[in-house]
């Protein structure tokens, strides 16, 4: 804690970096990866200025935030998005919570796994996304439909990760667990939940990516609120600029629930050599 | 490290033991069709070193195993201190790797070894005396993968140490290690058996190893001991003496030609 140089891992990163490193070129900083995404919005914004995209195709980035100001004053676009994330984070709390449950039940008992491991394998097969036409007759185009697709989706990234985690525990480490009079719960806590805790991680990040790729298509298809059904919207009288918001809108989205998840990371696996020193 | 071992030699046999008396009986151990021990009889007095040599595959960790309760005897029966229930409690086991966990701090790995129930914070004054015992108190706050071999293992070893065990089985702990390091893991392990007075086993494919730390050596083969060499050396022993490399040629000589089936007890 108190003395970096004693830690293999946690200085290798940087002297590594340091030792390649040309003046004047940033490395490793948190904005670096933001510089190419705000050259393309000034290349963007230099071709749709000089006339070279025609707007009704392509509006040019200063539009695209008229646009985002004009339905924040209205207060369609705070609304819309509040719509979008509710729905997402229920879908995933509904559908990450039955996958984890699940998928640590049958990487603890044989006999569950036995019963219902080749039932998801065969519903896994299935393309969510087929069921929406289904989902749509049984639930009509409100809430329940696009929670339940959401849910499903994210439930196979979540059970699949759970399920490895928890089956790939060094047994090693429970037979000294054992030795100890660890069982049980106690044995769960210290030993099982922290070693399948990386892989339940990777699921959570597939399963965010799954979340807003489903919940746009639910949105697209059979919604009347939410960003998905704000760029419908914006389609029919020709909006390019308020189509481009969203589409905007979607990329930061998930830029940040990725990055709430590596944060999550970053706290919860600490013990990780590859984790230890950074920022 | 080694001054205060050197007054105390012989002294383990007098004074009050902490260690616990371990009597195997016709024991007897088979996975599947494969009788791995055949009848093993064997007492251990409290407070004994005892070292038990064998090729690879001879049974003599399975032996070490069974002591430990980590695994049940097919016939026969293991008891510390006359009782065949306790071996779990009484007897603590250091296995061939450190078997950290690698998301608790050293400290919070030590206290393992106290079990589920354990107070919190008294586990944790606990695990550091322990780790005192060791030599790395400094490195409590610590994750495990910024250890080295070494220190990995003697972290396992105030693991092992931080309940007061009456038996330590040690399943080879010192295998992994280089040759500095291991010499050193051996005055370590002599120095706190003397000082804490608990029985030990000791599992080894080291001759060297074993003639420097046992009271007495067993060598074991095809399941069954097949010689039983008591070793009356001062301590700490000096591996270059005449004496160390007589009672080391002598054991070697039983691994190399062994006598199946013959008792030497």
């Amino acid at each position: 804690m108190s003395d970096f140089a004693e830690r293999p891992a946690a200085s290798a990163w940087p002297r590594r970096f340091a030792a390649t490193r040309r003046p004047g070129v940033p490395h490793g900083r948190p904005w670096t990866g933001w510089i190419l995404p705000a050259l393309i919005i000034v290349a963007w914004q230099a071709s749709a200025s000089l006339g070279w995209i025609a707007d009704t195709i392509m509006p040019s980035p200063y539009a695209v935030a008229a646009a985002a100001w004009r339905l924040t004053l209205s207060g369609e676009l705070l609304q819309n998005l509040g719509v979008s994330t509710l729905r997402a984070l229920v879908g995933l709390v509904v559908g990450g919570g039955v996958g984890l449950a699940l998928g640590l039940l049958n990487g603890l008992s044989r006999l569950s796994f036995s019963v219902t491991d080749t039932s998801v394998q065969m519903i896994r097969n299935v393309p969510h996304l087929a069921l929406i036409p289904l989902v749509i007759v049984w639930f009509g185009i409100d809430e329940g439909a696009k929670l339940f697709i959401v849910a499903l989706g994210v439930f196979f990234p979540i059970y699949l990760n759970t399920l490895h985690g928890v089956r790939s525990v060094d047994p090693q480490l429970i037979e000294m667990a054992r030795s100890y009079g660890f069982r049980g719960w106690p044995l769960f806590r210290r030993v099982i939940w922290p070693a399948g805790l990386p892989s339940i991680l990777v699921g959570l990040r597939f399963a965010l990516g799954v979340m807003w790729l489903t919940l746009i298509f639910a949105e697209t298809i059979a919604a009347q609120s939410g960003i998905g059904y704000m760029a419908m919207q914006a389609r029919e009288f020709m909006q390019t600029d308020v189509i481009v918001l969203s589409i905007l809108l979607y990329a930061l989205l998930g830029k940040g629930a990725d990055s709430l998840v590596k944060v999550l990371e970053h706290w919860a696996l600490a013990w990780r050599p590859t984790l230890q020193g950074a920022p | 490290m080694t001054m205060p071992v050197a007054i105390e030699h012989d002294a383990h046999l007098s004074r009050p033991t902490a260690g616990a008396p371990l009597t195997l009986r016709g024991v007897r151990k088979s996975f599947g069709a494969k009788t791995v021990l055949n009848g093993v009889n064997l007492h251990v007095p409290a407070g004994q070193f005892l070292t038990v040599v064998g090729r690879s595959g001879c049974g003599k960790s399975t032996l070490l195993r069974l002591v430990a309760g980590l695994d049940e005897p097919t016939t026969g029966e293991i008891a510390i201190e006359g009782v065949s229930e306790v071996r779990a409690r009484l007897a603590r086991i250091m296995f061939q790797e450190p078997r950290l966990l690698p998301w608790a701090r050293v400290d919070a790995n030590v206290a393992i070894g106290l079990g589920p129930a354990a107070d919190h914070t008294r586990a944790l004054t606990r695990s550091r005396d322990a780790l005192a015992t060791v030599g790395l108190v400094d490195r409590a706050g610590e994750w495990p993968s910024t250890l080295s071999g070494g220190q990995k293992q003697r972290v396992a070893l105030a693991r092992a140490l931080v309940s007061d065990p009456r038996i330590l089985a040690l399943d080879e702990p010192l295998g992994a290690l280089d040759a500095l390091t291991r010499i050193e893991m051996q005055r370590l392990v002599e120095q706190v058996w003397l000082s804490n007075g608990f029985t030990s086993m000791l599992v080894t494919h080291d001759v060297t190893e074993a003639v420097t730390l046992g009271d007495r050596i067993v060598v074991i083969d095809h399941g069954a001991i097949t010689a039983d060499i008591p070793v009356d050396l001062p301590r700490p022993r000096r591996r270059g003496s005449a004496e160390f490399a007589r009672v080391e040629s002598k054991i070697l000589e039983r691994l190399l030609s062994p006598a199946r089936g013959v008792f030497d007890r």
